[in-house]
């Protein structure tokens, strides 16, 4: 699990899907996430990384409005995708949701089928017209993630009934069946073992042909294995950010330097 | 001797045991505690408990099995005056009396001593027999040679276990773990009280639902359509019509409870803000609460003239009267609705909260997380409840008595008055018993039905519950 | 990875999705939202909506019981009729009966209606109705207390009757006395007249909490007190017994008992006894300790012994909770300095839980107090609470009832005056129960710990 190939996967900095200005979270008294911008390109696999508590994965919540659903959290600043603010009074998580995608740290199959777990948002959100519609789309989501020759056989056996890795690909397929734009991945292979994180990870090269993805992860070489570029939070601060393999190579602030080199974490 | 005096006495000689085995032990040791295996309290425990144990076990033994021993011992002398259990009940009554009248049994005449009884508050169930004198004469010299006997008996234990337990009193004897093995001991018992209950329950209804098999045919109880008791005899006790009744307004005060319940732990759990929630609750378990009483008040006086004004004569007239399955049915599910409200907001609250994030995190609407996602997977949990709740209804009484009705009826109108098989044991059982009429025993045929019946259901929801549980730990 | 052969199709011509916009779906799936949350906030109130109705009627009905109307009624107590040789013996003027008042009470009623004013048409003999029943023996009583009052004209302050009573207070009307024997519209003209005069008066009923039931003809007499005592003598049987039992049973399963099949029977058999019908429990007691152990009938002290079997699974799985909740590094540190296990156990673990089995015991208490069913069973029927019991040890063994028997008691009664009774006795049920659940919470909020 060696191959850091950062050089090779340059891409160049074209169009902005996402774009973070001056992002405060608050947990309370708790201040997160301190004044964070960011702008993450369409079609590219952007690294979070950092220590724990870093706000990485906060951060990776506002993306989608997921930290609406706690209570105590406040959310300022400004996150637009295609040039749209997310937190505008008429955009509807529902609907945000729907277009930005995400997929869980732990595996989070519902206690339901392989095939309805997959057919779940595609049919809250009427993408099919017709039972064959949905046949279709869940084969297309099970194929993309991976798994459709796994599970075929087993589409009405449960979710859970998977072993670690296929339940995260079925998270994958689960959240790529709903056709959205950006795809989340908040450290999704921490729960896997070595070689269900290499498919993942395989996967995630695959999906970026369609997809934003912006993934978290504390495993450093993990982000130079998929991302292009990557950003390095610490306390709260988004501490620096550029292509992967500038940051892993030349570091230009301090503390990232340190935490490559093992010495902060 | 009086059984307080006694349990004083045996109090004394555990205290005396106490000073006397710690005084031992330490003159045993010089003085010098550092010498002795135990602290000194630990000698001094070890005697009291040496006379404790064994001389409260004989007195409690003695206390519940002595009276049914000399019962069956004078029982023969008034065979022939009828029905054993009244007529004993009377020779007790009589005895006890003739303490009162302080009149010793040679110059007592059993003409007109009902009469004579009564003036000084014992009241005997029918004239006094000159063979029912005699059997309280015996009685009385066996009572009180029973307690002499175990006056004697305890003394004697108390004594001989402290002497005993004095001897063994050497600094060397490891004290304190046999004051650890009799504390054990004693909390073992305790735990086995729990168990005690159950099997004296099952004893208690089955001796008496057989001896209730003896005089009717179990097949008429179970399968007979009629319930009419009539102490006069010619009975018909069929379990049936009680089964309808019961059955049918618990499935009213689930058709309550369960939606609204389940609802309210919804909107609690997931929608509500942590101040509503602070308040809401605890109002919401205040019904729970509430003693059953109060509910079958409320049935009777509020519940019920209230749906009679808009279901009877004055309105629809399907009502004809104010208690009904309706009436009970819909108090009790009132009474439910937080048991059921807190059973399934624990269920729900089990769910894991990455099971609704991953719902919402394609896009889902909280209710369609809660319908689609988390609802089933609480789904068995939620059963468990239900099963619960049930076996509550079924099991409620001061409701029923006082909000269904007495009639026992199979009928499909919920307007109706019908009767249950708890408000039945209750009518059988209070005023005056007579524990050998079929009437009477039909109760303990009713309680086990009822205890079989909500066993089972207990049993059920309670392994549905826990492997629901087990499933997400 | 060798199904992939869809990738190459991708990526598709995505249209365009705005998310300032809503789409019609998501609105109607916004509006299906707002419907099951309301469905929610509905259930939930309509669950409030039925404590306000049953506390409301609760208080509405109940609170006039601790009102009762009173009459002043002057009465000459002649020596003629009470003692006519003189002799002021109490136990010459004993033989009269509270009957035998009867002739004084007319009198003075006839005199007190005269004083009022109003031209009535009622037989002089009637208007004793107007008064409780028991307004000859109160009459008696006083005499007997003081025979000097013979000769004299006393005024005392006797009860209405129940309907009197009712009027004053506006649960009787003249219509609905026109199907009732006891009292007639006529009588109501007096009894305004004599309000109007002051000499009939509602007022304080304190009888009503310290009084002992009266017969089924004299609602205006009967009071909770006695069954209170009768209450208050089973809660200590409860109190003495379950707290022991509870605490060292839950000692044994939470910290000595091994994990064994016997253990898992005592635990299966405890949550399921906490789920059984509590008349099972009277029929128990009926069966185990009347019938067989020969336990006096109607004896708080088996109310006592039934209701502590009845209550013991609630403590039992209180107490262990708070035990579950001490943390094993308590333990760990006792023995790690060489107690035993019982000396951690007694000197460490179970002084951190006493809060917690403080709750859990009132909470049980206040369950047991007003439990119902299982106490009709073994005797302890509301009538029975007559008398106040003689001394303080017999109050475990003499004959009582509890107090929501005794308000079943009244609620059975063909009597409606009685059912104001049975709100009223509801009312101090619950102001026990409150203050039980009040110390539970104080508490808990006082010893709460968080580890």
């Amino acid at each position: 699990m060696n191959d850091m190939r950062p050089i090779e996967r340059a891409t160049a900095l074209d169009d902005t899907k996402i774009s973070a200005k001056g992002v405060n979270v608050h947990y309370g008294a708790a201040h997160a996430l301190k004044d964070v911008s960011v702008d993450i390109g369409d079609r590219l696999v952007t690294a979070f990384i950092g220590p724990s508590g870093c706000g990485k994965s906060t951060f990776l919540r506002c993306l989608n409005r997921m930290n609406d659903t706690i209570p105590s959290a406040r959310v300022t600043g400004r996150i637009e995708i295609d040039g749209q603010d997310i937190y505008d009074r008429r955009v509807d998580p529902v609907q945000l949701r729907a277009k930005v995608g995400m997929v869980f740290q732990k595996p989070n199959p519902f206690p339901k089928s392989i095939y309805d777990n997959v057919a779940y948002g595609p049919k809250i959100h009427g993408l099919a017209r017709s039972r064959a519609d949905l046949d279709v789309i869940v084969e297309k989501a099970l194929r993309r993630a991976a798994l459709w020759t796994e599970a075929k056989d087993r589409l009405q056996s449960p979710g859970t009934g998977l072993s670690g890795g296929q339940q995260q690909r079925l998270c994958i397929a689960r959240a790529v069946a709903t056709e959205p734009e950006v795809l989340l991945m908040d450290e999704p292979c921490s729960a896997l073992d070595p070689i269900a994180t290499a498919q993942v990870e395989e996967l995630i090269d695959e999906l970026r042909q369609s997809y934003s993805v912006v993934i978290v992860t504390h495993s450093m070489q993990q982000a130079a294995r998929v991302s292009q570029r990557t950003a390095f939070f610490h306390l709260g601060n988004l501490v620096e950010y550029g292509e992967t393999g500038q940051i892993f190579t030349n570091p230009r602030d301090p503390r990232t330097e340190s935490y490559i080199s093992g010495r902060i974490g | 001797m009086p059984l307080g005096w006694l349990l004083l006495l045996v109090l004394l000689i555990a205290a005396a045991g106490y000073v006397m085995g710690r005084r031992r032990a330490l003159s045993g040791a010089g003085g010098d505690t550092r010498a002795m295996h135990s602290l000194p309290g630990a000698y001094g425990w070890n005697v009291a408990m040496a006379v404790l144990i064994p001389s409260l076990l004989l007195m409690a033994a003695w206390t519940a099995v002595a009276p049914s021993v000399i019962d069956r011992m004078v029982a023969p002398m008034v065979a022939d005056q009828g029905d054993p259990a009244l007529v004993m009940s009377d020779v007790r009554r009589v005895a006890r009396g003739l303490v009162i009248l302080d009149e010793g049994f040679d110059t007592i005449a059993a003409e007109g001593l009902r009469d004579r009884l009564a003036s000084v508050g014992v009241a005997v169930g029918q004239d006094v027999s000159e063979s029912t004198l005699a059997a309280a004469e015996r009685y009385d010299i066996l009572a009180a040679r029973s307690s002499w006997l175990l006056t004697a008996l305890t003394l004697a234990i108390a004594g001989g276990a402290a002497a005993w337990a004095l001897r063994r009193t050497t600094p060397d004897l490891r004290a304190r773990n046999e004051v650890e093995r009799g504390i054990q001991g004693l909390l073992i018992a305790a735990a086995l009280v729990a168990i005690a209950t159950t099997i004296g329950i099952v004893l208690a209804l089955i001796f008496n639902t057989i001896k209730f098999f003896q005089l009717y045919p179990a097949t008429d109880f179970f399968f007979g359509l009629t319930w009419s008791p009539s102490f006069g005899g010619g009975s018909e006790l069929g379990i049936l019509p009680l089964i309808w009744g019961t059955l049918y307004i618990s499935f009213i005060s689930l058709l309550v409870a369960v939606p609204l319940g389940l609802l309210s732990a919804v909107y609690l759990s997931e929608y509500a803000s942590h101040r509503v929630r602070a308040w809401a609750k605890p109002m919401l378990e205040v019904l729970a609460g509430i003693p059953s009483i109060v509910y079958g008040l409320f049935a009777l006086l509020t519940v019920g003239p209230a749906l009679l004004a808009v279901f009877g004569d004055g309105g629809l007239g399907w009502m004809d009267g104010g208690t009904a399955v309706m009436t009970a049915g819909l108090v009790m599910g009132i009474m439910l609705i937080p048991f059921v409200s807190s059973l399934s907001d624990d269920i729900i609250n089990a769910v894991p909260q990455a099971m609704r994030d991953g719902s919402l995190g394609l896009g889902a609407t909280p209710s369609e997380t809660i319908r689609q996602v988390v609802l089933p997977a609480a789904l068995p949990g939620i059963a468990g409840a239900v099963l619960l709740a049930a076996s509550r209804s079924i099991g409620e009484t001061m409701i029923v008595v006082l909000g269904a009705g007495a009639a026992a009826k199979l009928s499909l109108n919920p307007f109706e008055a019908m009767t249950t098989i708890t408000a039945k044991i209750v009518s059988q059982l209070t005023g005056d018993q007579d524990f050998s009429s079929p009437e009477a025993l039909v109760a303990f045929a009713l309680g086990m039905t009822l205890f079989v019946v909500t066993l089972c259901l207990n049993i059920l929801a309670l392994w549905i519950v826990r492997r629901y549980r087990e499933q997400y730990e | 990875m060798t199904d992939l052969p869809l990738h190459g199709a991708m990526p598709e011509a995505r249209p365009a999705r705005s998310i300032l916009d809503l789409d019609p779906r998501t609105r109607a799936r916004n509006r299906a939202e707002a419907r099951f949350r309301a469905y929610g906030l509905g259930a939930l109130l309509v669950g409030l909506f039925f404590l306000v109705l049953l506390l409301g009627s609760i208080l509405l009905n109940g609170l006039s019981a601790f009102t009762q109307t009173r009459i002043q009624l002057p009465v000459e107590l002649l020596e003629s009729e009470l003692d006519p040789q003189g002799t002021r013996d109490p136990a010459v003027i004993g033989e009269t009966s509270s009957l035998g008042y009867g002739d004084l009470i007319e009198a003075a009623m006839v005199q007190a209606v005269a004083a009022a004013g109003v031209p009535t048409a009622i037989e002089p003999g009637d208007l004793e109705d107007i008064l409780s029943p028991g307004a000859g023996a109160q009459i008696r009583e006083a005499v007997l207390r003081d025979p000097s009052l013979i000769g004299q004209t006393v005024t005392f302050d006797l009860l209405a009757s129940s309907r009197v009573d009712g009027y004053v207070k506006g649960r009787v009307t003249r219509e609905s006395l026109a199907n009732d024997r006891n009292l007639r519209p006529e009588h109501l003209d007096i009894v305004d007249a004599m309000r109007e005069a002051g000499t009939i008066e509602r007022g304080f009923n304190a009888d009503f909490i310290t009084g002992a039931d009266a017969s089924e003809r004299r609602p205006e007499e009967a009071g909770m007190g006695v069954a209170m005592i009768g209450s208050l003598y089973t809660m200590l049987v409860v109190l003495a017994l379950s707290l022991p039992i509870g605490v060292a049973a839950s000692i044994y399963l939470e910290e000595f008992a091994p994990k064994n099949r016997f253990t898992d029977l005592i635990e299966v058999n405890i949550a399921n006894l906490a789920a059984v019908p509590s008349i099972v429990y009277g029929i128990l007691g009926l069966a185990v300790f009347i019938q067989f152990m020969g336990l006096p009938q109607s004896a708080p002290l088996v109310g006592g012994l039934v209701l502590t079997l009845l209550t013991l699974p609630t403590i039992i799985i209180a107490t262990r909770a708070s035990l579950k909740a001490v943390p094993p590094s308590i333990r760990d540190a006792a023995l790690g300095v060489g107690a035993s296990k019982m000396q951690s156990v007694f000197h460490h673990v179970l002084p951190l839980a006493i809060p917690g089995i403080m709750t859990g015991t009132i909470i049980g208490m206040a369950h047991a107090l007003g439990e119902t069913a299982p106490l009709l069973l073994i005797g302890m029927v509301g009538f029975v609470a007559s008398n106040y019991p003689n001394g303080a040890l017999d109050g475990f063994t003499s004959p009582n009832s509890a107090m929501p028997a005794q308000i079943y008691e009244w609620a059975k009664r063909a009597d409606p005056a009685f059912y104001e009774r049975a709100w009223g006795g509801i009312v101090i049920l619950l102001v026990f129960l409150l203050l039980m659940n009040l110390a539970a919470v104080l508490v808990r909020r006082r010893f709460e710990r968080r580890w």
